[in-house]
């Protein structure tokens, strides 16, 4: 019987690589054909180019199954190859084989509003100036992740500190730092933005800094309430009668405990900020031209040119989309894990 | 009574930090305004005299004042730039347009989230709620301007079906009116309907576990009608917090919607007057959309006692 069941278990495994491997060259197929077919419609080429992909992710997963005897969460490592991989590229990006991404003065001899072909100089295309996508798409990661991530950090250090100090002493300084916080969440976050954009210069530096004024009411928010939480257990107690003084408990017993909630919300806030600042810089409120951004990019395409050049709208705006979908895929996963708390909400 | 009252002080404590911080904005201007507004060039004396006259020599503080007890009597001043007009009366005439696509963009939203979360959460699990559940996440990763963008493109330019960069107001039209708003309210609605249609399914399931629940089913009621009648109400208090929450990225959208669209409400006013430098007119309407906001979430935070019993003595 056992090896009856085995035999049962091989065939299956059998039939699913089989299929997954038939599923993966015929939505490669489609992806190709869909792609390099240029008689057909705009709307035709992405319907089989999505059911291509769409194809080709079930047939690896099936694939993976067969070999591997087990699931994988195949969206999860692909987006987080995606994320490792543009922080890579856009660290990278001085040293690589780059088409030029901000002079224009170079790039005179070279096509302008070129369509994506792959395998030549200019895999994603070219802007209006002949400045190659693919080079500007980069730098507009690195400008981007950098700011975001800034932004965050400098969020997470001080909102949280803020959060504990307020949760921790409570009374006064807790009304206080309550009105101040609830003041900054008192202004819709792009709204804010814009007002700050009249004064600050948009450097990288000023993007940053207003960015991190978003983050921080929530995370003195959040950091407050678990800190609260943590203040009333018996550890902190015994921390007081052994003699801490109010800063050791603080530094060595609250924040270890109050810090993994707080990341999970900085993992969750990073694809907010990416948004926030692509939305300012697609206003022309943030990084300016010639400077790429994904956001600036995609204001390029308005006034006419998506219509006879959509790849202007549609290169910055998927790596956006994946960027962003990748960093809610991971905050999700962060939540779940340290937070259990709001990922119930 | 007493907590109300409270809240209400809390409440105007925190405008009152708003508005010192719009108005402390125009301090950190880079220049001077009334170089601004004389241009390079000007002769000395007339610009001594404007400044005077805008009261910029004026410690901080009284500034503050005249502007505060200005604006709390409806005068916010005049704006910078031309067309210069009476900054409240700008801003409303350009409130009714904001605030009609964001209604719309809400209402669209729950009009679709409700049934969705509804069938999902009674087929959880199921092919369709796999393929909800994932469009959904996937539209929340969408930025609006992105997909207001690619709607203008299939829409609008492709097919033809909508108007873009035009308005015609409710008053003059009301078919004319929804057909120039519908497409930008879509677009606000994208992301609010996945947000929602989440956090509903979620909460419907936790409801759904539930002995109640069970004993209407062994009674042999529809499953519509349960689904309806009895686990819809106590599932959606978490959508009316999340309401409150998504406030702020509502307005957010439709500034950026209008921008796109060209549509003439507070967003693409505050976005062209931010990029002209026109500061009384941003700070004015920072002002009036951070009121309308606290406001709005001040409800709402009141509106749970009145929905959930339970929450009155939480808080007393």
């Amino acid at each position: 019987m056992p090896s009856d069941k085995f035999r049962a278990d091989k065939t299956k495994r059998t039939r699913t690589l089989v299929l997954g491997g038939a599923m993966l060259v015929v939505g490669l197929a489609l992806m190709v054909f869909g792609w390099s077919t240029p008689t057909l419609v705009l709307a035709a080429k992405a319907v089989l180019v999505l059911g291509g992909v769409a194809l080709v992710f079930q047939g690896i997963s099936r694939l993976v199954v067969a070999i591997r005897g087990k699931r994988i969460d195949l969206l999860f490592t692909l987006a987080m190859i995606w994320l490792v991989g543009l922080c890579i590229v856009a660290l990278l990006a001085p040293l690589l084989p780059l088409g030029e991404h901000n002079d224009v003065a170079k790039t005179l001899l070279e096509p302008t509003n070129m369509s994506p072909k792959l395998l030549t100089d200019h895999p994603l295309g070219t802007n209006n100036q002949g400045l190659d996508m693919l080079s500007r798409s980069i730098h507009g990661a690195r400008t981007s992740l950098m700011i975001s991530l800034l932004a965050v950090s400098i969020g997470t250090v001080v909102g949280g500190s803020i959060g504990v100090i307020a949760g921790y002493f409570r009374k006064g300084t807790d009304s206080v730092i309550g009105i101040f916080t609830n003041a900054v969440l008192a202004v819709p976050p792009l709204i804010l933005l814009i007002a700050l954009s009249t004064f600050l210069d948009p450097s990288l530096r000023n993007m940053a800094f207003a960015l991190s004024l978003l983050t921080i009411p929530s995370m003195v928010r959040l950091a407050r309430a678990n800190t609260i939480a943590f203040a009333q257990r018996e550890f902190v107690m015994a921390a007081r009668l052994m003699g801490a003084n109010r800063f050791r408990v603080m530094a060595r017993e609250l924040v270890p405990n109050v810090i993994l909630p707080v990341f999970s919300m900085a993992v969750v806030m990073i694809s907010a900020l990416i948004v926030a600042e692509a939305s300012l810089s697609f206003l022309g409120l943030g990084i300016q031209q010639p400077d790429p951004t994904w956001g600036n990019m995609v204001a390029e395409g308005e006034g006419g040119a998506m219509e006879d050049y959509p790849h202007i709208v549609l290169v910055p705006g998927a790596f956006l989309f994946l960027t962003v979908f990748a960093f809610n895929l991971l905050g999700e996963k962060a939540q779940q894990r340290w937070d259990t708390r709001s990922a119930k909400l | 009574m007493r907590r109300i009252t409270l809240r209400i002080g809390e409440l105007l404590a925190v405008l009152l930090v708003v508005s010192f911080g719009v108005f402390a904005m125009v301090t950190l201007m880079p220049g001077d305004p009334a170089v601004a507004i004389l241009g390079e060039g000007h002769p000395k004396h007339e610009y001594a005299e404007l400044r005077d006259q805008m009261g910029l020599n004026d410690p901080l503080l009284t500034r503050y004042w005249d502007w505060l007890s200005g604006a709390v009597r409806g005068d916010l001043g005049t704006s910078l730039v031309p067309p210069q007009g009476d900054v409240t009366e700008r801003i409303l005439g350009a409130l009714p347009v904001s605030v009609e696509l964001a209604v719309l963009g809400l209402l669209i939203a729950l009009v679709l989230a409700i049934p969705l979360a509804l069938w999902s959460a009674a087929h959880a699990g199921g092919t369709i709620d796999r393929m909800i559940s994932a469009t959904m996440f996937a539209t929340l990763s969408i930025p609006s301007f992105l997909a207001g963008l690619l709607l203008i493109m299939i829409f609008a330019n492709g097919l033809g079906w909508f108007p873009r960069a035009q308005w015609v107001r409710l008053s003059e039209s009301i078919p004319g009116n929804v057909h120039h708003a519908l497409l930008p309210a879509i677009v606000i609605a994208m992301m609010e309907l996945a947000l929602f249609t989440r956090i509903l399914r979620n909460d419907l399931i936790v409801t759904l576990s539930e002995d109640y629940i069970l004993a209407a089913r062994a009674k042999g009621m529809p499953p519509w009608r349960i689904m309806i009648g009895d686990a819809l109400r106590p599932s959606s208090f978490s959508l009316v917090t999340l309401m409150g929450i998504s406030l702020g990225r509502l307005i957010g959208s439709t500034v950026i919607v209008e921008y796109l669209f060209a549509l003439p409400g507070m967003g693409s006013m505050i976005v062209t007057s931010a990029n002209q430098g026109d500061f009384p007119l941003v700070q004015g309407a920072v002002l009036v959309i951070a009121l309308v906001y606290v406001v709005v979430n001040a409800g709402i935070d009141l509106s749970y006692g009145y929905l959930d019993p339970r929450t009155r003595r939480v808080h007393a």
